[in-house]
């Protein structure tokens, strides 16, 4: 199913939480809403599911407007960040609920109902826990849980609101690997909510970044990493040092720092430039490396430049075992993104 | 810790043991004597089936006030959420003579009913009534936390997996609720076993027929009978026991599901 | 979906439809005004039925004023006691664990669940003519039933548990870091015990100070059976009303009736400011 979204705007009391979006979903992909804490993706992502209804614009499933109809009638699978499972059911139960309450004609017999109650447990990885009831497992498992119950509706566009928000580490990783194999399963359009721009990147098949309730940027993760469209995207997704400064006739100086900045229009100017872009050049700029820190394959050197900014340079482990602490070294930026203040 | 025990001892437990030497004061075929006669059988059966149907009552109007309480806004909710604890303020007696003239035959409810041939004073439907205003707060004191805990996801995902509202509240708030709703009933229905005040002066106090228990014990009190006395405050002590034991175990079962 | 919904009828999910709402609003409100608020109307019409000068006299009658004195002298020696005695428990409770305290717990819990004519009978039994104490009571000329005393004792006994009851789940919430932090730094057990448990838990405190005396004034099953029904010397108000109204003054029965209301709505106007500071006082289980 395709959805599309038409310059919604959503406030709370006075606070704009979203602030004229657009945004254009394909069938089948797996979208992430990247974003700090108050951009909005949460609730945008309510307003697609109808848990919340916009107060300007148009939500669009298929072409069809469904801006105003209830969460109940638009058949959406929404996974919620604290689970949301039904402690007096049991998983089997649970994962039943949205068939189970069908009526009439829509509801399907017991047999059709159990028998796919077990084949999404089964694609969850939870194949014997049927009977088992939400306090009696682990964080993780309670999250399959409710993605089995979200996708045992057929729903035409799952989406899920940080669901590895409440996880620990090693689980997250996990279940990312996870989502990304079921949602290839079963080809669901899938939208999901979270802050974490690695999990994002890793995940999506495009992302959308948001930030006070605007979308900043739509694209791929490679897009969105490496061409980055605005400031925001480029701060906020992937490392990068951040430098203050003026473009002028296509190149931006910032201090000692110059850059390539073609096409920016003359007048201050920020410029992003992330560690890995930074090459070791005999005739670069000059800069004092504080402390080298190698880690696998790659190193980095936390520096200095001459007028006392910070900088973090990305370099092989190699390169990085040959610089000491206190070194004096020479860069040059290979790329940067650079906009106008 | 020694003072408070000692001193709990002494007020709570040594007095309650003096009802139960009592009671066996004269055997346990003088003690079955009185408090199984068929005249206590009588009470019995009134102030526990009176309770029981009060609380049922209480049972469903506490858990309509407690959701308008908690999940409406109206105007007036702050004076209705403290007028609800009216029963535990009012003294009993105040309540009892109230209600007594008001559902008498000439009271002014009691005028109603007596055109629909209903008579509510005087016999079993008057201990209801008095018995439902004195239960009336526990329900909906007790569902109220539940209510307000209950976090607003669960809700939106049962809806979001194409439930009806009444499917919602069905299968999904209500169960939640149900050890809350259980703790309410058994407490209002304790509470309504024991009460005096307020029921006699309405019930009609007829042996056999609209006699409540402790006013039996009463009775017998001032006729010396101290063992039949004692007997029966037994039995209802028994009562409040596995009342209480009921109540503990719906606590703990909300524990362990809810939260 | 048939038709299209508008931005009007968009209902969330956690909202019920209105006219649901109007129809448990209505409900909600018949059962009140039925149950709570007539037969409170009806206790100060049948009061002022007469006018003003009937109730005003029955007031001032002089066992009327003898029951209110006693109301009161009863209130005043069961209400500190049950504070200090009730404080004293519930910290017992809430801050240590010891073997027994699930015990203590259903002691403190006792009176409330126990018939208030099976507490009478409990002093009865032990201080009356045929009770433990009864010859000995005799001997040295104690009456303790049939008088004063006896009284205070029944209603100390049926009003003990509040205090302990608002004050538990307070003083647990709060946990032992705040004292233990206090001992540490030199404080003694009471001076901890003023300055730093108390004052957290001073609005549950106050809720069940006024529940207790709300209890003490209008205690009427329990202080029946040991009274004697002496007017003017052994009856207090709630008791008065009785007699006033078995005699057919309806006017006198519902005008002392009618203080007692007073004394109610007093204690629910309280009532709502202490829970304005601290939410869901009486509401929760420990």
């Amino acid at each position: 199913m395709t959805l599309s979204i038409r310059s919604v705007e959503k406030r709370f009391g006075r606070f704009p939480a979203l602030n004229g979006v657009d945004l254009d979903i394909r069938d089948g992909e797996l979208l992430a809403l990247l974003g700090p804490s108050g951009s909005g993706k949460t609730t945008l992502l309510r307003v697609i599911a109808g848990l919340d209804f916009p107060d300007a614009g148009q939500v669009l499933f298929d072409g069809e407007d469904v801006t105003f109809a209830g969460a109940a009638a638009r058949r959406v699978g929404f996974v919620f960040q604290q689970y949301a499972l039904f402690k007096h059911m049991s998983v089997a139960k649970n994962v039943a609920f949205g068939l189970d309450v069908r009526r009439g004609r829509d509801k399907p017999p017991r047999a059709e109902i159990a028998r796919r109650v077990d084949e999404l447990l089964r694609l969850v990885e939870l194949g014997d826990l049927g009977r088992r009831f939400p306090a009696q497992l682990s964080g993780g498992q309670r999250q399959r849980v409710a993605l089995a119950r979200a996708l045992a509706v057929g729903p035409r566009v799952l989406l899920l609101d940080e669901p590895f928000g409440a996880l620990d580490a090693t689980v997250r990783k996990s279940l990312r690997k996870e989502l990304r194999r079921i949602h290839d399963a079963t080809g669901v359009t899938t939208i999901f909510v979270t802050h974490d721009q690695e999990e994002a990147l890793e995940l999506a098949d495009r992302v959308a970044v948001l930030n006070q309730g605007r979308i900043e940027q739509v694209g791929t993760p490679d897009e969105v990493h490496d061409r980055p469209a605005t400031a925001f995207v480029a701060g906020f997704v992937g490392e990068a040092n951040r430098f203050e400064g003026r473009a002028q006739g296509g190149a931006f100086r910032s201090g000692d720092l110059a850059l390539p900045a073609a096409g920016v229009a003359d007048g201050p100017a920020v410029a992003f430039v992330r560690p890995h872009e930074f090459v070791l050049w005999g005739e670069g700029a000059p800069v004092t490396v504080d402390r080298v820190v190698v880690s696998g394959p790659l190193g980095r050197l936390e520096s200095t430049l001459a007028d006392g900014r910070r900088i973090d340079v990305s370099v092989s482990r190699g390169e990085a075992l040959q610089v000491k602490d206190g070194q004096a070294v020479r860069i040059k930026a290979e790329a940067a993104h650079v906009f106008p203040a | 810790m020694g003072v408070t025990l000692s001193l709990l001892s002494l007020i709570v437990l040594i007095p309650l043991s003096a009802v139960a030497i009592k009671a066996a004061g004269e055997g346990p075929s003088g003690f079955l004597r009185a408090a199984l006669s068929t005249r206590a059988l009588a009470a019995y059966r009134l102030s526990f089936g009176a309770s029981a149907i009060a609380a049922a009552i209480n049972g469903v109007f506490g858990l309509v006030t407690a959701w308008a309480l908690v999940r409406y806004d109206f105007f007036g909710k702050r004076v209705i959420s403290a007028v609800v604890d009216l029963p535990f303020a009012l003294p009993t007696a105040v309540a009892g003579i109230a209600l007594a003239s008001l559902y008498s035959p000439k009271g002014w409810v009691g005028q109603i009913l007596t055109q629909w041939g209903i008579k509510a004073a005087y016999n079993p439907t008057g201990v209801v009534i008095a018995l439902t205003f004195i239960g009336l707060p526990f329900v909906v004191r007790t569902l109220e936390p539940v209510l307000r805990d209950l976090s607003a996801d669960v809700e939106e995902a049962a809806a979001s997996l194409g439930a009806a509202r009444w499917q919602v509240i069905g299968r999904v708030i209500l169960p939640a609720l149900a050890p809350a709703w259980l703790t309410g009933f058994a407490m209002a229905f304790a509470r309504a076993v024991g009460e005096y005040g307020s029921v006699i002066f309405i019930a009609g106090n007829m042996p056999y027929r609209s006699e409540i228990a402790p006013l039996l014990i009463t009775i017998q009190l001032e006729q010396y009978d101290y063992v039949g006395a004692a007997s029966i405050a037994v039995v209802m002590l028994a009562a409040s026991f596995a009342m209480l034991f009921v109540i503990n175990t719906a606590q703990s079962l909300a524990r362990r599901y809810g939260g | 979906m048939s038709g299209l919904p508008n931005r009007a009828r968009a209902l969330k999910a956690t909202d019920d439809p209105w006219w649901a709402k109007a129809i448990v609003l209505a409900v909600m409100l018949g059962f009140l005004g039925m149950a709570l608020f007539l037969p409170v109307v009806t206790v100060f019409f049948e009061a002022l039925r007469k006018g003003f000068g009937p109730a005003l006299a029955a007031i001032r009658d002089p066992d009327a004023l003898a029951a209110i004195k006693l109301t009161l002298l009863t209130a005043a020696i069961a209400v500190p006691f049950n504070i200090v005695f009730g404080l004293n428990a519930a910290w017992a409770v809430a801050k240590h664990d010891f073997p027994g305290k699930s015990f203590l717990i259903t002691l403190i819990d006792l009176p409330f669940s126990v018939s208030p004519v099976v507490a009478g009978l409990i002093y009865v039994l032990i201080f009356g003519a045929q009770g433990w104490f009864g010859d000995w009571l005799l001997d040295h000329d104690i009456k303790i039933i049939f008088a004063v005393p006896g009284i205070v004792l029944a209603t100390i006994f049926v009003t003990f548990p509040f205090v302990a009851r608002e004050v538990i789940p307070l003083m647990q919430e709060q946990g032992v870091d705040q004292e233990e932090a206090a001992v540490s730094l030199g404080a003694g057990g009471l001076k901890t015990f003023l300055r730093v448990t108390a004052p957290n838990v001073r609005w549950g405190l106050l809720y069940g100070v006024l529940l207790c005396n709300a209890r003490a004034m209008g205690e009427f099953g329990a202080v029946s059976v040991v009274s004697g029904h002496i007017r003017g010397e052994t009856d207090t108000m709630p008791l008065h009303v009785e007699i006033l109204y078995n005699e057919y003054n309806i006017v006198g029965a519902f005008a002392v009736a009618a203080l007692l209301c007073l004394l109610a709505i007093v204690t629910l106007v309280l009532k709502t400011l202490a829970d304005a500071a601290e939410p869901d006082l009486g509401r929760r289980a420990h």
